[in-house]
């Protein structure tokens, strides 16, 4: 079992993220997540599906996801230079004491507040999947109120093509 | 000049080259069926939707044409489902057509309203809900082109009531786009080369044949690979047909319920030739067991299929028809030496096998016992008497089962039968749709007292339009495949199983207004048979009263691998 990064560019019409994730659930399949969203193509969107699968599993969701008529084009770019990236917040615990210890780590990480409460900070950050949990990690002790995470997207990096 | 949606869509269906339609009325679907009074095409009303969609299904599958049918929102589309669910397992081409409320009522459980593109997004190969009249030409186009091309299968085409009601001018496209869409028809020159070979290198091949084969229109060239390079042939239930059954090389079914030969030669073979079948679990009993000696050359038009189940050593993509007379000009441009090198050893192979043939020929004891008349001979009988040519159809059961082993089938698209989702219930409205689009043919309906039950209503249809299609009820006053898994695998225990209130199934033809006959013995067996065929102008049920706790075999226990056979004289 390995995680995979596929890219599923499909047509953007209502009803097709349904087709995927339903033909993910009835065959059986993880998400580990899925992000989509519009092109530079209004008719078609790119969606990003990270799965942890064995080979013979990541086949038949490749070929299944193959026959689904609003599927235009699948990469699986887990082995090709690409740049992924993830959205995350996160509202955490601080009091006056440990605030500047907090926006520290922020500074480290290149994470941007965005939101201060006597009680809390909000922070956002964007990077690689690894990057956001190595930055969670760090906030863990100071307490985590709230969450949100956008899933991964990514593109192929230009010489790589 | 302007069109309302449900004149545009009958003239699409026009279009499409549709004769016939099997449906059901109601609130959603009034426009269109106003419209289709003054159209070509022949509507036939069912008694129930169920019905309209395997009429369907059987006038597709016994054709090779989309079949279509039509029903109106809520629990007319509904109804449609098992239907739609049957054609999908068994990549039948099939068009549903289903009313819907009005667009601006979308949501908001208006009355009849049911999501049914939701319902069936799992069990159509696609589906489309048209929210605009001027894109309704667009959608039949695709329709049909993806209903009958690469994997062929369902496609529901949802059509809210002011979609039917609105104008546009009408043009019809005459050709599709959908650059998303675009099956592998050919299969791949080096991999042609390289089945090639390997059939040339093999002493003990097996053709193994399934569906694929009848939809890839396959036979002339099996009949040519076989010719060319003599080796065994088995088929699924899907594909008997594809290879006359009568052929000496012939094995009959493998699997669960295959003969003796056919899953010995699995076991023992050194090559397996899938053409367009999909390694089902009732084909292969338990997988890492099946076929552990062979190669495998996996022909089917659906890459998913490939290496789904069984790993393959050469995939082919393609449609089986194609592929394989691309094999075929391979193999007969082969040097005779290279058809000679193994041809020994094949011939040996053969022989063995064609001796299990021999030695362990599907068998039952006497037409006629103490504990009544076989229903085996049944079928033998109805094979006789119509010299192997009918069109025959089956429900689900032992009495499917029995058709499979004997009535042999000689010509493909002659036998309609629910195999992937095994659906009770099939087989009359299957029948129906069969004869329509075969007047000229005989279509018996092979059923079990209890599948019967499940669609009788269908006999209304068939007395009204005076479709003389044969039922031949195996009635053995038991749901018989259950009850035959319970005397084997649950000790005796019949539990829900006893069909002991039956009704009286002459009486009940006769109240339809069809013929009803029975039979109890061998003699009337032949006799009623006989009248059977010679009514041509309405339906006929044969009632065979039948012993009742026959079993089919041999059998295979679920998930057990296939030299695991009771039943087959092996032991
Ligand atoms: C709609 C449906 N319900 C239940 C089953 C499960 N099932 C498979 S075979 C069978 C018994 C069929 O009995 P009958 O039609 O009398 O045929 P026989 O086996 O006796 O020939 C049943 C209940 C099914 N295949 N389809």
């Amino acid at each position: 079992m390995s995680r995979h990064v596929i890219s599923v560019l499909v047509n953007n019409k209502p009803g097709v993220l349904t087709r995927i994730a339903g033909l993910f659930a009835r065959r059986g399949f993880n998400i580990d997540s899925l992000a989509v969203g519009e092109t530079q193509d209004p008719a078609v969107s790119l969606m990003t599906i990270v799965v942890t699968a064995n080979s013979a599993t990541l086949e038949q969701i490749n070929k299944q996801l193959n026959k689904l008529i609003d599927v235009i084009k699948i990469v699986d770019i887990t082995d090709v230079p690409s740049v992924l990236r993830e959205l995350m917040l996160v509202k955490v615990s601080a009091t006056p004491a440990n605030r500047s210890e907090i926006s520290q780590i922020v500074n480290i990480f290149r994470a941007k507040i965005v939101d201060v409460a006597p009680t809390a900070l909000t922070i956002e950050i964007t990077g690689d999947e690894s990057k956001l949990t190595a930055f969670l990690q760090m906030l863990i002790p100071y307490g985590i109120i709230e969450l949100a995470r956008t899933g991964t997207i990514a593109l192929v990096r230009s010489n790589a093509k | 000049m302007k069109l309302s949606g449900a004149e545009i869509l009958v003239q699409s269906l026009v279009r499409e080259g549709v004769e016939v339609i099997f449906g059901y009325p109601g609130g959603a679907v009034l426009e269109i069926y106003d419209k289709i009074l003054d159209s070509p095409i022949r509507h036939y009303l069912v008694r129930h939707e169920q019905g309209a969609a395997h009429a369907a299904d059987g006038y597709a599958r016994t054709t090779g044409r989309p079949g279509v049918c039509l029903a109106t929102s809520g629990p007319g589309a509904t109804n449609l489902v098992t239907g739609i669910a049957t054609a999908y397992m068994d990549s039948v081409p099939l068009i549903a057509i289903t009313g819907q409320v009005a667009t601006s009522l979308l949501g908001t459980d208006a009355f009849q309203e049911a999501d049914i593109t939701g319902i069936t997004l799992p069990i159509t190969k696609h589906n489309y809900l048209v929210k605009k009249v001027e894109d309704l030409p667009r959608v039949i186009k695709e329709a049909f082109h993806i209903a009958t091309t690469g994997r062929p299968g369902p496609v529901l085409v949802d059509l809210p009531k002011d979609v039917t009601v609105a104008q546009t001018t009408f043009q019809y496209p005459d050709r599709v786009d959908l650059p998303s869409y675009r099956p592998t028809l050919t299969g791949h020159p080096r991999q042609i080369e390289r089945a090639a070979a390997e059939i040339l290198a093999a002493s003990k091949p097996l053709l193994y044949v399934g569906g694929g084969a009848i939809s890839g229109c396959a036979s002339a060239a099996l009949a040519k690979l076989v010719e060319l390079v003599p080796m065994p042939v088995t088929a699924t239930l899907m594909g008997l047909g594809a290879f006359p059954g009568t052929d000496p090389k012939f094995l009959g079914m493998l699997g669960m319920h295959g003969t003796v030969a056919a899953n010995y030669a699995t076991l023992e073979a050194d090559l397996v030739i899938a053409v367009g079948a999909r390694f089902d679990d009732r084909v292969t009993g338990y997988l890492p067991s099946f076929a552990p000696k062979a190669k495998i050359i996996h022909i089917d038009i659906d890459p998913a299929e490939i290496g789904k189940n069984v790993p393959v050593d050469i995939p082919i993509v393609g449609d089986a028809g194609l592929v394989l007379a691309d094999i075929v000009k391979v193999l007969a441009a082969s040097s005779a030496e290279a058809r000679a090198q193994k041809a020994a050893e094949r011939e040996d192979w053969l022989t063995r096998v064609l001796r299990w043939k021999a030695d362990y020929p599907l068998k039952y004891g006497q037409p006629e016992s103490p504990t009544g008349l076989a229903p085996q001979f049944v079928v033998e009988e109805l094979y006789r008497q119509t010299n192997g040519e009918a069109i025959i159809t089956t429900e689900v059961g032992q009495n499917q089962m029995w058709t499979a082993q004997f009535y042999r089938f000689d010509r493909p698209r002659s036998l309609a039968s629910s195999g992937g989702l095994g659906t009770m219930g099939y087989g009359l409205p299957a029948a129906i749709g069969a004869q329509i689009g075969n007047p000229g043919r005989t279509v018996i309906n092979v059923s079990g007292d209890g599948s019967f039950l499940m669609n009788v209503q269908e006999l209304a249809t068939a007395v009204q339009y005076g479709i003389p299609i044969k039922v031949a009820i195996l009635n053995n006053q038991f749901l018989g495949m259950v009850r035959q898994w319970q005397e084997l695998f649950y000790n005796h225990r019949y539990s829900q199983s006893c069909l002991r209130s039956n009704p009286d199934n002459v009486k009940i033809a006769e109240a339809f207004g069809a013929v009803g006959l029975r039979a109890t013995n061998a003699q009337e067996t032949k006799e009623v048979i006989a009248e059977a065929l010679a009514i041509t102008d309405r339906p006929v049920v044969m009632d065979f009263m039948v012993d009742r706790e026959a079993n089919v075999l041999p059998i295979v226990p679920p998930n057990a691998s296939l030299d695991k056979m009771i039943g087959g004289g092996t032991q």
